[in-house]
């Protein structure tokens, strides 16, 4: 059916606005990775996304979910889109209960704003945010974490309830707003990394953590690794077992990133301690360094901290933690220059090229890392790239459990409405 | 199901895994019959003992094929019936899968089967310094298989998390009978993130690599005795208040540690209405701060006593007393239900303030032992199964215990899950339009209904059946033959 053609008598146009809610005429400014909406929708409560939701099942309109719109351009382009929802307007922290740990929020909320509420109780969600607008709904669809992912785990391990507006407008709850609950299943798992083919994420319930009393950061950089052929490394500078090595040290580090720019100068590391005796435990952290290195201990973090290392084209390693110098020395050994970024001690690495780099210099690199790394289990994603570039490359390769994945996007969105071949294997 | 499909059945699985891996004698059967809630039983119609994932596989899809359904279980330890068998359905035991496959300190995990048990984890790997975080207190014989099944926790879940916090992928045979991978390094959605917890509805687990922790470089563990539990109830506020995640905090009320005292001369303070546990791990530099910001708290908040466990005998003897509770009741009172539900910390208070009075009101005595730091009651409700109807009040208290956890926007299971014994309960806790969205993901899995049916849900639709979508008049309606309200 052509979306924007009547039904019964009634314009999808009118439908959405009959509902109450503030609907616009899409502009220039709302492509979704290139494809144009017809329309954006301003929801302000759960119920009013089932009211858009549903007559959008009416009128077969294909539905995408906005948050800060910082990564829009992360993913597939959607095989059609309509609607936008967007989740400014949902955004109030519905719930903050100090006491319990606990936060009740709109998914709208950015996580700036978050982090300020929490702040004035001495709290905060243990995720990093390092893009500016980026909201809680859109950190969960797209399930990226920062550095202390180390210690506190993901977006996934930090929600404990969630509610959600399916494709036929049904609103469903799983979770609650405690920490310890197996009650049914967990569909703030299912919807985490969803990257809005599931539904709309109206709200988010986390555990929260007390804001450390201190913290600090314990840097070294590495010498440069040994020349190789035509200038180029011939090893990764042993950061494998010096990652090991801070990773079961008793200090308990909460995140040791690397920032490794350019592939002839040395990777600088960064280590992270939290807590009540940060300082005496960053001595531990700067002994370990030593070894390595001249470390210097600061209050704050270094510039590159948990952001990533570019937002034009931007792919993701994730590699078993003892593999970490194979898969830089595979980085190392050809194609465009490399800017490598991420977390370390869990291997989960950002590369990012230069925003020239041609379509199939891009395809080449991808498949030959793939094919380089496969055997050590590794995973490269590409997160973001502009349409150009990545033409029939698979953004997403190779998916164990892709058939279950397409039947659970079939039960919940039969339509194919809700933004279609986004995510992983065309979902 | 018809009994000559089970025979048909068996005697291909005897063909598939060998005679001694097959078991139709009713009286071999009938070990298998309940799980740790003896009072639901059912003798499993066969019960196979498999050794590889491909003999899972082809089990389930003998039973697919004709449409009997199957029930995992691992050491059968449950609490809530999970593992209850069905007569006219498959039983597919994992007491022979139980290697270690693999363990790698350098990354940190553990491969292993399904039916290794949870200590057996911890044991493989501590001499490297390492141990498996997640703890149930029936950890030396529950299977890493069915704490997936229930995302089981434990005393340091509190600081460590659940199972799923510590699961980096699975292997399953799904209910088609296809092996699978789920890693958490997949795009897309979390359906390892979802099949923990499942209850065995979603597939049957067939490895596991599981998170190793480094061990601590200090544990401390103290007793504090209160003279009642608000006082307990206050000193956990504020240490949780003051920013502490202590690795641990246990609580135990009068009726509890009379019980303890009866079974095993724990020894607790004399005249304690209350008795906290507060384990404290981490680097030593940081546990020996929180360990006075604690021992301050308890002093400010009223405890007449501290002990402080100076080492692991010492520690233990703490432990032993919270650790035994719930076989200790035992001793003071015939029969008991033990009860798990979860609320919200602050509500604590308020909560155990209600259970005295329901225990009042119905003349039934409640002992309260539970994971303050998240909540989780596990209240034993004793009752004289000899004496008349008290059975029904306990049950009725046991309940009502629930309610109050919804009331207070909690859950009615914290730990040991819904199985058959709370799927009634579910729809207390969600609306219809959350189970049936649940159902969806039950219907990607398993559209037969096949694996452990009955579980979890009270009477689900049918997979064909679409949940929550309402269009135009139905047929009935419309001709005058039915009215919808
Ligand atoms: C190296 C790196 C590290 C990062 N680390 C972190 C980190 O630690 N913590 C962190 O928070 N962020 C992190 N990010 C950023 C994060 O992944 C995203 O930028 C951000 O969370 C997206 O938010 P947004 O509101 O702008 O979403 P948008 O760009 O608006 O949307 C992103 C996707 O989510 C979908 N979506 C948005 N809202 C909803 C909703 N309500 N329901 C369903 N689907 C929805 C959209 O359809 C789209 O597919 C990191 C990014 C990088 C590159
Ligand atoms: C004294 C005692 C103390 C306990 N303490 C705790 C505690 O502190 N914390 C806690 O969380 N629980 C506790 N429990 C409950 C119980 O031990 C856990 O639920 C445990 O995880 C069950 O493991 P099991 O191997 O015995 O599973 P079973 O009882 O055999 O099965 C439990 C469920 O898992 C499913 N299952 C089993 N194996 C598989 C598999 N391979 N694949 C798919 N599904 C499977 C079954 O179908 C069933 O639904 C306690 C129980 C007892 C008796």
């Amino acid at each position: 059916m052509d979306a924007l053609h009547e039904m019964d008598g009634v314009f999808p146009a009118d439908a959405l606005r009959e509902t109450g809610v503030t609907v616009r005429e899409a502009g220039p400014g709302d492509e979704v990775a290139g494809v144009a909406p017809r329309w954006v929708a301003l929801p302000e409560t759960t119920e009013e996304v089932a009211a858009l939701m549903r007559v959008s099942a009416e009128h077969d309109l294909a539905v995408t979910p906005v948050g800060g719109g910082t990564k829009l351009h992360w993913g597939n382009p959607p095989e059609r889109c309509d609607l936008l929802i967007d989740t400014c307007c949902l955004n109030q922290v519905l719930e903050h209960a100090s006491g319990d740990l606990v936060a009740i929020v709109q998914a709208g909320v950015t996580m700036d704003t978050l982090a300020e509420t929490l702040a004035a109780e001495g709290q905060e969600l243990s995720l990093d945010v390092p893009l500016d607008g980026a909201t809680v709904g859109g950190t969960l669809a797209t399930a990226i974490a920062g550095p202390r992912r180390f210690r506190y785990g993901t977006a996934r391990d930090l929600l404990i309830g969630i509610t959600v507006v399916l494709a036929d407008g049904t609103t469903a709850r799983s979770g609650g707003k405690v920490v310890k609950n197996v009650a049914g299943y967990d569909l703030g798992k299912l919807f985490t990394g969803s990257y809005g083919t599931l539904g709309v994420i109206t709200e988010a319930t986390f555990r929260l953590h007390p804001v450390p009393d201190d913290r600090r950061w314990i840097t070294v950089e590495l010498p440069v690794p040994g020349a190789g052929a035509a200038g180029r490394p011939d090893d990764a500078p042993g950061l494998g077992a010096l990652v090991a090595g801070l990773a079961a040290s008793q200090a308990e580090p909460s995140a040791i990133e690397v920032d490794w720019p350019d592939v002839r100068v040395g990777p600088v590391v960064s280590v992270l301690v939290e807590g009540t005796a940060a300082d005496a435990r960053a001595r531990a952290v700067h002994a370990l360094l030593e070894e390595r290195g001249t470390p210097w201990t600061t209050t704050g973090p270094p510039g590159w901290w948990g952001t990533p290392p570019s937002q034009d084209v931007l792919l993701e390693l994730r590699v078993s933690p003892s593999r970490v110098d194979g898969a830089l020395r595979a980085i190392a050994a050809g194609g465009p220059p490399a800017h490598v970024r991420g977390s370390a001690a869990v291997a989960v690495l950002q590369i990012a090229l230069p925003p020239d780099v041609g379509g199939a210099v891009l395809a080449d690199y991808v498949s030959r890392l793939r094919d380089d790394l496969g055997h050590l289990g590794a995973r490269l994603t590409v997160l973001a790239a502009p349409r150009d570039l990545t033409g029939r490359l698979d953004r997403w390769g190779p998916v164990g459990a892709l058939s279950l994945m397409r039947q659970v996007k079939e039960r919940f969105d039969p339509g194919r409405r809700m933004s279609p071949g986004r995510s992983a294997g065309g979902i | 199901m018809e009994t000559r499909t089970l025979d048909g059945l068996a005697r291909h699985f005897q063909e598939l895994l060998g005679d001694g891996a097959v078991i139709t004698d009713p009286v071999r059967l009938r070990t298998y019959e309940c799980d740790g809630l003896t009072y639901h039983r059912a003798t499993p119609g066969v019960v196979v003992l498999p050794e590889t994932a491909e003999q899972i596989a082809a089990v389930v899809r003998a039973c697919n094929a004709h449409g009997v359904p199957f029930v995992a279980r691992g050491a059968g330890t449950g609490l809530s019936g999970g593992a209850l068998p069905r007569t006219d359905g498959v039983l597919i035991v994992t007491s022979r899968m139980r290697r270690i496959l693999s363990v790698d300190v350098a990354d940190r995990c553990a491969v292993v089967e399904p039916g290794v048990t949870n200590l057996a984890i911890t044991e493989a790997v501590r001499h490297l310094g390492y141990y498996y975080a997640p703890d149930p207190s029936s950890q030396q014989v529950c299977t890493i298989g069915g704490n997936i099944a229930e995302n089981s926790g434990g005393a340091h879940c509190l600081k460590y998390g659940f199972t799923v916090n510590h699961v980096l992928a699975l292997e399953i045979v799904t209910p088609d009978g296809d092996i699978v991978e789920l890693s958490d390094t997949d795009p897309g959605y979390d359906l390892l993130g979802v099949f923990v917890g499942s209850e065995g509805t979603l597939g049957i687990t067939t490895k596991v690599t599981v998170r190793l922790t480094r061990a601590p470089e200090t544990v401390t563990t103290l007793l504090a005795a209160f003279d009642g539990i608000e006082q307990g109830g206050q000193a956990v506020s504020a240490i949780i208040g003051g920013g502490i995640v202590p690795a641990a905090i246990e609580m135990m009320d009068a009726l509890a540690i009379e019980a303890a005292e009866a079974a095993v001369a724990c020894a607790y303070p004399e005249g304690a209405g209350a008795v906290l546990i507060v384990e404290l791990d981490g680097p030593a530099a940081e546990v020996t701060h929180q360990f006075d910001a604690v021992t301050r708290i308890c002093r400010e908040t009223g405890a007449f006593e501290l002990r402080v466990a100076a080492d692991p005998a010492e520690r233990a003897a703490i432990w032993k007393g919270r650790k035994s509770a719930f076989a200790a009741v035992g001793r003071i009172s015939p029969a008991y239900i033990v009860q798990d539900g979860v609320v919200p910390r602050t509500a604590l208070p308020e909560v155990l303030g209600r259970i005295d009075l329901l225990s009042r009101e119905y003349g039934i005595r409640v002992a309260n032992v539970f994971h303050a730091g998240d909540g989780n009651l596990h209240p034993l409700v004793l009752f004289d199964d000899a004496e008349t109807g008290a059975g029904e009040r306990a049950e009725l208290v046991s309940g009502k215990i629930l309610d109050l956890c919804i009331e207070h926007g909690g859950s009615i299971t914290g730990e040991h899950g819904v199985g058959v014994d709370k799927s009634r309960y579910m729809s207390k806790m969600f609306s219809d339009d959350d189970l049936d969205t649940m159902q969806l993901v039950r219907c990607a899995f398993d559209p037969r209904g096949l694996s452990n049916p009955g579980k979890i849900f009270p009477t689900p639709r049918l997979c064909g059946e679409v949940p929550g979508v309402h269009k135009g008049v139905h047929p009935l309606v419309e001709s005058g033959q039915a009215e919808q309200f």
